[in-house]
């Protein structure tokens, strides 16, 4: 957190309403989301009770098992979970575009995926232990299993992975992504409580926000005042539809605030650099569609120190990106960066647009710019500037001081003898600059897994689903 | 009253402090959130003279936002019941695998048999005996315990003496000083000892799911066993043995994956030791705290017959506002009087309100108005305020520039 948004924070307090700290929305919201709001039984990793779910607000589907610690009817309920989710998710497939590619073969890209909308970060390890205890599962065998559990394993286990990616779309925790946009009068912990930041947001703190009567847990978890005064009785008294009600009267509080999130956060215009990030995920869905339709097998339970490695480097850069391309989308962002001294804004004063360095051939036209800002500058003679004003092009700074800072033009003025219209910015205009820029970094160059070295655990095993995994207890 | 009661009675204030409402004892848990939030004068006061924080905070309307399911009670129960089945055969069979020792018997001595009132001497006398035993006549782990001393014949039953051969304690009954206090600690662990070497074991109903569990979870449970570890330590150094004898890996049990096979991990709570010795030392003494208040003052909740409290509610608030509390958010997850704590936070408009990191970012800024203030150049910045100052100002001004 920054001084900025802690400084929004004391003002929603203050005036007991959240305060903007973003002016354009930073996820990719889907046009059709599906919103997953999944219950366990308290005290278990990942025991399903019940969960809502549906792409039509009208029209959820409530999934329940009566009696949670029979362990077919927790398998009968992954199926009818898949029978709603795999439809979901395979419906994107069949609507592609062909990517070119240098230096490898083109592929094909879904023109859009899915999206899951989860409550909390809660919800978001409720589908990753989902993923887990499911993906390993055996259709045949001593405990079979529905065809779709174990696929709906894998999926739910590579939605989990992907939502660990700085800038993925593809699943969302509703908390999370409003929180990024919106600062409340509370903690980040209380944040947590999807009733509490909604109510901050749009009508101010309430404490009824806080009660499991007016406004149960968003889950996973469930309360355990209703555990035990009606949960508890309900499953005791052996019927299913008593269970499915009670349940009901959980979810369905929390299924409207969840249309509310996306409402809010489809009020506010999308950033710029969002289509971008999710066209890779949409890439990235892809993959994770081709390696299913070749049948490998699932995701291993722990990745090897190669792969580990590499996939920890992607999500590196990910998230330099995701900073740069955030802040670059919106000025509220790049503000926290002028705050720092790592950008600075203001108005031009003086330009020299046809500026020229070298003699000869060595010549290079170098606009220069002279810009007044009220920003602290805490940046060196010599550093490579951006700016959001012109994404394609590049700086370089030349002198700061007393307020007024110049800079040379370097990249994306045109190759002729004056600059291009446009290129240089006029006298009058306000520009920012900063040093941070989304310049594209090679991975790491990593062994070949075969060739993992001992210090880190030598050449993994070969992953294999053994019956092991697929009999492992499920109580 | 005069200074002789203040000098003479420490005791005797906590008493009064408490009035008539029974006495509550401490568990780990409280001591190690305790130990979280040393700077917190209400909770050291209330936890010293064993004030039921919980029934005070319903009595006053903000009651506590923690309950345990029934089902997770339940589950606990099983999964500890299962790792301790026939003398915690199954505990035995993973401390063998875990420590690599050549356990052949273990003695399983349940501490708790004993009358409540004797259990915390009658756990000190069995310590102090392992720890003689263990210290000479034993053989060290590593010469083979089979070897050289005849392990116990049989699982010996509560109050029989097997030194010898391994000895799991169940439910010893701990103790330790805070603040200048006893606190008997009922702790929900076993410990084990082979050849002098005392072990902690921590029962836990998590999952540890392809060797990994919930990290907030594993923290809690290593913060409690520093508080048993420490306890041991103190009490066998009292005893005139070396507490070093306790090691510093504790055992921690947990189901595997998706089922409720157990498994064993060692965890290193150095760390944790380290961090609550330093806190216990730093916590403000009660009796300092006990001065600067008026000896009339108490939390007594007067219960009628039935248990049921009768004090006027504002009386109590107001005795305790009387004491400084320290919040911050984190109270939410330990302390049952946390919602009444964080509605004088808001009455007075405090920045701790938002949590640790923004409190720290204002450097000393303590309420919400004087940094809005400090932001929007309506109040001048005291000594040493200046530069957050500057930064709130160009952190006001830049949002309003975005903003607008």
């Amino acid at each position: 957190m920054s001084l900025l948004t802690s400084l929004a924070r004391l003002r929603a307090l203050d005036e007991g309403i959240a305060q903007p700290v973003a002016t354009v929305r930073h996820c990719h919201l889907a046009e059709r989301p599906m919103v997953f709001i999944p219950l366990k039984l308290s005290g278990e990793a990942a025991a399903p009770l019940a969960a809502m779910l549906g792409t039509d607000r009208g029209d959820p589907r409530l999934l329940v098992v009566p009696q949670p610690r029979n362990r077919d009817l927790r398998f009968a309920w992954a199926a009818e979970l898949a029978g709603v989710l795999l439809p979901y998710v395979e419906g994107f497939l069949g609507d592609t575009e062909t990517v070119e590619r240098r230096n490898a073969d083109p592929y094909e890209r879904t023109v859009d995926a899915p999206q899951i909308i989860v409550p909390n970060q809660g919800g978001m390890a409720f589908v990753r232990l989902l993923g887990r205890s499911t993906r390993f599962r055996r259709t045949d065998g001593p405990y079979p299993v529905p065809e779709s559990v174990p696929l709906l394993g894998r999926w739910l286990t590579y939605f989990a992975e992907r939502a660990a990616y700085p800038g993925s779309s593809l699943m969302l925790a509703a908390t999370d992504e409003l929180g990024r946009h919106w600062a409340s009068g509370q903690s980040s912990l209380e944040d947590a409580n999807l009733a509490a930041l909604l109510s901050w947001i749009t009508t101010g703190p309430s404490d009824d926000a806080e009660d499991p009567l007016v406004w149960p847990p968003a889950g996973p978890a469930t309360d355990p005042g209703f555990d035990a005064e009606v949960l508890a009785p309900a499953i005791e008294g052996g019927s299913p539809e008593r269970v499915a009600e009670a349940l009901r009267t959980q979810l369905e509080p929390t299924w409207r605030l969840m249309w509310q999130a996306i409402d809010l956060l489809a009020g506010l215009p999308e950033g710029a650099s969002v289509a971008q990030r999710w066209e890779q995920d949409r890439g990235s869905f892809s993959g994770m569609a081709a390696h299913v339709a070749e049948g490998t097998p699932p995701q291993a339970r722990r990745d090897g120190a190669v792969a580990a490695a590499a996939k920890l480097a992607r999500m590196e850069r990910a998230q330099a990106a995701y900073d740069v391309q955030r802040a670059y989308d919106d000025p509220l962002v790049m503000a926290e960066y002028r705050l720092t001294g790592e950008a600075f804004a203001g108005e031009v004063i003086e330009t020299v647009p046809d500026n020229v360095e070298g003699e000869g051939r060595s010549r290079k036209l170098r606009p220069l710019v002279v810009i007044k800002t009220d920003d602290p500058v805490r940046l060196a003679p010599g550093t490579s500037l951006g700016t959001p004003q012109r994404r394609t092009q590049g700086a370089e700074l030349v002198s700061a001081d007393d307020g007024l800072v110049t800079v040379k033009i370097t990249k994306g003025m045109g190759r002729g003898r004056t600059a291009a219209p446009g290129a240089v910015p006029e006298v009058g205009e306000r520009v920012c600059y900063t040093s941070l820029t989304d310049d594209f970094q090679g991975s790491p160059s990593l062994p070949e897994s075969e060739a993992t070295p001992w210090t880190h655990g030598g050449p993994p095993q070969e992953y294999t689903p053994d019956d092991e995994d697929a009999q492992e207890e499920w109580s | 009253m005069t200074g002789l009661m203040r000098e003479g009675d420490p005791v005797r204030r906590l008493e009064v402090l408490r009035g008539t409402t029974p006495p509550r004892p401490h568990d780990a848990r409280a001591i190690a959130a305790l130990a979280a939030n040393p700077g917190c004068a209400r909770r050291a006061l209330m936890d010293g003279a064993g004030i039921d924080k919980d029934a005070a905070a319903r009595h006053l309307g903000f009651p506590a936002p923690f309950g345990q399911s029934p089902f997770a009670i339940t589950r606990g129960n099983a999964f500890e019941a299962l790792v301790k089945a026939d003398g915690c055969a199954e505990l035995l069979r993973m401390l063998r695998e875990l420590l690599g020792l050549p356990i052949a018997e273990v003695a399983y001595h349940d501490v708790e048999n004993v009358g409540a009132h004797l259990r915390h001497a009658h756990t000190r006398a069995l310590i102090d005996r392992a720890a003689r035993d263990g210290g000479e006549g034993a053989p060290s782990p590593e010469a083979g315990a089979e070897a050289t001393a005849p392990p116990a014949t049989e699982t010996a039953g509560p109050g029989e003496a097997v030194s010898t051969a391994g000895t799991l304690y169940d439910h010893p009954l701990l103790s330790l000083r805070i603040a200048g206090h006893t606190a008997y600690l009922e702790p929900d662990v076993v410990a084990f000892q082979l050849g002098g070497r005392f072990r902690i074991v921590e029962i836990k109903s998590f999952a540890v799911i392809d060797g990994q569990a919930d990290p907030s979870s594993v923290a809690a449970a290593a913060r409690q066993a520093a508080v048993y570890v420490l306890a041991l330590r103190t009490m066998l150094e009292e005893l005139g043995h070396d507490p070093l004898m306790v090691s510093h890996d504790v055992v921690l049990v947990c189901p595997e994956n998706f089922a409720n096979r157990p498994v064993a991990t060692l965890v290193d709570v150095r760390k944790q030791l380290a961090v609550l010795r330093r806190q216990l030392d730093r916590m403000t003494t009660l009796d300092r705290l006990l001065d600067g208040l008026p000896d009339e003052l108490t939390f007594d909740l007067r219960p009628d017959e039935d248990g049921r409290p009768t004090r006027p509610v504002a009386e109590l608030s107001d005795a305790l506002r009387r004491t400084t509390a320290r919040y911050a958010p984190d109270c939410l997850s330990t302390c049952d009087l946390c919602f009444f704590c964080r509605d004088e936070a808001r009455q007075e408009g405090a920045s701790d309100l938002l949590g640790r990191q923004v409190r720290d970012e204002l450097g000393g800024v303590a309420s919400v108005a004087e940094a809005l203030g400090l932001a929007d150049g309506t109040r001048d910045p005291a000594e040493g305020q200046e530069e957050i100052a500057r930064l709130l100002r160009n952190a006001e001004r830049l949002r309003r520039e975005c903003l607008t």
